[in-house]
C-alpha cells in the first residue's frame, strides 16, 4: 500500500507551493493597503493638515488639527479612567485574588475585550449622552476607557506575575508593608512591561471609531469642552471617506497616514520597552 | 535601603492600616470591572425591553424595518451579518492556515521573523482605515473589473446577478477576509509553535516528507487551536463595524446575489443610532446590539475554550 516515493515527493512540492501561494495571497492585499496609505497620504499631506480645521464643503484645503486635539483629549480622559482600574485591578489579581474571584474578573475582562466596540458606544450613550442631554467628549472617553481596561488589566497582570517571588518576599521580610512592596517593588520592577501594555492600549483606542459615533459625535470646529461634541481623527477619516468630494478624500488619506504613523510609533516604543525588560 | 529605614519608623498598627486601605482600593478597582460588565448587560437588556415586548420573536423573523410606522424586524441585518462573516471566514481560514504553516515550518527562520511581526502590525490597523481603502480603492476596482467579469462569465448563477455597484456584499466579504486574516494567521502561528518538537522529529524519523509531517504530526495536534483561531476571527468579523459600513452599501436586502448591496447588524446601529426617530426605534437598535453582544460572547467563549485546551495540553506534554 506504500505510495511511490516520486508521488510523495511531488505531493510535498505541490503542497509547499500551495502554502507559498497562500502566504503571497495574504501579503498582497495587505501590502496594497500600506502602499496606498503611503502614496495617497504623502501626496495629500501638508502643513495645513496639522494647523487648520476642516473647511466647509466646496472650499479647498483645510486640515484635521481639531481632530488631533480632540483625539488627544479623549485618549487622556480614557487613560485617566482606564489606567487606575486596569492597573489596580491587576494588582488585586496578583496580590489578593482568590482563585474563584480572580477567574470571574478575568472572565469579565475577556468578555469586555471581545465585545464589539460599537456596543461600548451604545452603553456610554445610554449612561452619559441621554442624562446629559447631549453628545460629549466625556462620553467618548468613557466608551474608549471600556475598551482600554481589559487590555491594561491582562498585560499588567502577566507582567506582575513574572516578577520573581523572592523579590517580594525579600521586601516583606525586611518589614515593608504589603502595599509598599506591591507598588515600589513588584510594580516598579514590572514597570517597563506594564508601560508596554499601556502604550498598546493607547494605540488601540486611538484608532477606534465605532465607540465615538454616538458619544463624541464629531465637531467641525475647535473645541476643548469635554461636555460638548468633540472631533477625533478616526471620526473625521470616516466622515470624509464616505463623502462624495475628492478634496475630502485626500484629507481622509492624510489622516490615515498620520494615524497609522502614530500607532506605528506607539507600538515600536512599546516593543522597545518590552525588549529592554527581557535583556535587563 | 531607604525602604528599610522608612518602615522601622512606622508602627505596626499603622502599617496594617495602610495594607487594609490598599486592599480595599485594589478590590474596588478589580470589582469595578465586574460592575462595568454587569452594567453593560443590564443597560443593553433594559433599553431593548420595549422592542422585545412589542415584537417578540417577530423581531428576528420579519424583514420589515419602518421607522415611520414603528415596525421593526431585523432579519436583513442578521442575514447580512451571518453571510458576510461566514463567507469571509470560509475564504480567510485556508489562506491563514497556509500562511501560518509556511511561516513556521517552511520559510527560513529569518523570513518568519520578518513576516510574523508584520502580520501582527496589520492586525492593529484601525478598521476605519481598512474601510477607507475599501471604499476608495477596492470598491471601484470591484465595480470596474471583478464584478463585470463575474457577471459575464458566471452571470447564470444566482450568486452573481444584477448590476455591478462596487459597494456590495462581495466588497464586505473581501474586506472582512483581509481584516481577519492577520488575526487567524498570528494565532494559528502561535498554536503551531506550541506543537512539541519531538512530534515533528518522530514523523521525520519515520521517513515522512515535510507535508506528511505537517499532515500527520502538526495539524492533528493543533486542530482545536486552529479552530479556535478561526472562531475568534468569526467573532471579530461579526462585530466589525466601520469597514463593513463603508463598503457594504447599507441596503436592507435579502438577496442571494453577492453583487447586491446589503446591511449588517453593526452597520445599522452605526448609521441610525445617533438619529433615532422614536423610543421604539432606539429600543429596536438596542435589541440588535444585545443580539450582537450575546452572539459574540458565545463565539469568543467557544474560541477561548478551544485555544485554551491546546495550550494546556501542550503545557502538559513538555
Amino acid at each position: 500500500m506504500m505510495r511511490s516515493m516520486a508521488f510523495r515527493k511531488t505531493k510535498n512540492h505541490l503542497m509547499t507551493l500551495l502554502m507559498l501561494t497562500a502566504t503571497v495571497a495574504v501579503l498582497v492585499p495587505l501590502g496594497l493597503i500600506f502602499f496606498h496609505i503611503l502614496k495617497m497620504g504623502f501626496s495629500s499631506l501638508s502643513l495645513d493638515f496639522f494647523t487648520q480645521i476642516p473647511k466647509p464643503t466646496g472650499e479647498e484645503g483645510g486640515g484635521m488639527a481639531n481632530g488631533m486635539l480632540g483625539s488627544l483629549i479623549m485618549i487622556a480622559g480614557a487613560s485617566l479612567i482606564g489606567l487606575p482600574v486596569g492597573i489596580f485591578g491587576a494588582i488585586y489579581l496578583a496580590e489578593f485574588g482568590g482563585s474563584k474571584v480572580s477567574t470571574s474578573i478575568r472572565f469579565a475582562a475577556d468578555v469586555l475585550s471581545g465585545t464589539p466596540s460599537i456596543i461600548t458606544g451604545m452603553v456610554a450613550y445610554t449612561l452619559l449622552v441621554v442624562p446629559m442631554k447631549g453628545f460629549s467628549g466625556l462620553a467618548g472617553s468613557v466608551a474608549l476607557a471600556m475598551i482600554m481596561i481589559p487590555i491594561v488589566l491582562r498585560t499588567t497582570e502577566e507582567q506582575l506575575k513574572m516578577v520573581p517571588g523572592s523579590l517580594r518576599e525579600a521586601s516583606l521580610a525586611l518589614g515593608v508593608p504589603l502595599w509598599r512592596t506591591s507598588l515600589k517593588v513588584t510594580l516598579r520592577s514590572a514597570l517597563s512591561g506594564v508601560l508596554t501594555g499601556v502604550l498598546l492600549a493607547i494605540a488601540r483606542i486611538s484608532g477606534e471609531t465605532a465607540p465615538l459615533l454616538f458619544t463624541s459625535l464629531g465637531n467641525q470646529f475647535w473645541s476643548t469642552d469635554i461636555t460638548a461634541p468633540m472631533a477625533a481623527i478616526p471620526l473625521q477619516i470616516f466622515n470624509f471617506a464616505i463623502a462624495p468630494y475628492e478634496d475630502w478624500h485626500r484629507l481622509a488619506w492624510a489622516g490615515a497616514l498620520v494615524l497609522v504613523t502614530i500607532m506605528f510609533c506607539l507600538s515600536l516604543t512599546a516593543r522597545y520597552f518590552g525588549r529592554s525588560r527581557h535583556n535587563g | 535601603m531607604q525602604i528599610g529605614t522608612d518602615t522601622t519608623e512606622v508602627a505596626p498598627a499603622k502599617r496594617l492600616k495602610g495594607d487594609v486601605v490598599f486592599r480595599y482600593l485594589t478590590t474596588f478597582f478589580a470589582f469595578s470591572i465586574l460592575g462595568i460588565l454587569a452594567l453593560m448587560l443590564y443597560e443593553m437588556a433594559s433599553e431593548s425591553m420595549p422592542s422585545i415586548k412589542a415584537f417578540g420573536w417577530r423581531f428576528v423573523s420579519s424583514s420589515e424595518w419602518d421607522a415611520v410606522q414603528e415596525v421593526f424586524g431585523a432579519l436583513p441585518y442578521l442575514y447580512g451579518s451571518v453571510v458576510s462573516a461566514a463567507l469571509a471566514l470560509l475564504l480567510a481560514t485556508p489562506l491563514s492556515i497556509g500562511a501560518a504553516l509556511f511561516i513556521t515550518e517552511i520559510a527560513p527562520k529569518r523570513w518568519g521573523a520578518v513576516i510574523a511581526p508584520l502580520v501582527e502590525l496589520l492586525a492593529a490597523i484601525p478598521s476605519v482605515i481598512y474601510g477607507l481603502w475599501g471604499v476608495l480603492i477596492m470598491a471601484p476596482w470591484l465595480q470596474l473589473t471583478v464584478q463585470p467579469f463575474l457577471i459575464e462569465h458566471f452571470g447564470f448563477l444566482p450568486l452573481f446577478q444584477g448590476a455591478p455597484y462596487g459597494v456590495s456584499m462581495l466588497a464586505a466579504i473581501f474586506i472582512l477576509m483581509i481584516m481577519v486574516i492577520p488575526i487567524i494567521t498570528s494565532i494559528t502561528r502561535e498554536v503551531l509553535l506550541a506543537v512539541p518538537q519531538s512530534q515533528k522529529e518522530a514523523a521525520i524519523a519515520l521517513g515522512a516528507t515535510r507535508w506528511e509531517m505537517i499532515k500527520m504530526a502538526i495539524l492533528p495536534y493543533g486542530r482545536s487551536g486552529i479552530m479556535g483561531a478561526a472562531i475568534l476571527g468569526l467573532g471579530r468579523a461579526i462585530g466589525e463595524t466601520m469597514a463593513v459600513t463603508m463598503v457594504i452599501g447599507n441596503a436592507p436586502n435579502i438577496s442571494l446575489s453577492l453583487l447586491s448591496p446589503a446591511y449588517t447588524m453593526p452597520s445599522v446601529i452605526a448609521n441610525e443610532f445617533a438619529e433615532t426617530t422614536s423610543k421604539l426605534h432606539g429600543a429596536a437598535l438596542m435589541e440588535i446590539g444585545l443580539i450582537l453582544m450575546v452572539v459574540t460572547l458565545a463565539i469568543n467563549a467557544l474560541a477561548r475554550l478551544l485555544i485554551w485546551s491546546v495550550s494546556k495540553s501542550a503545557g502538559g506534554a513538555t
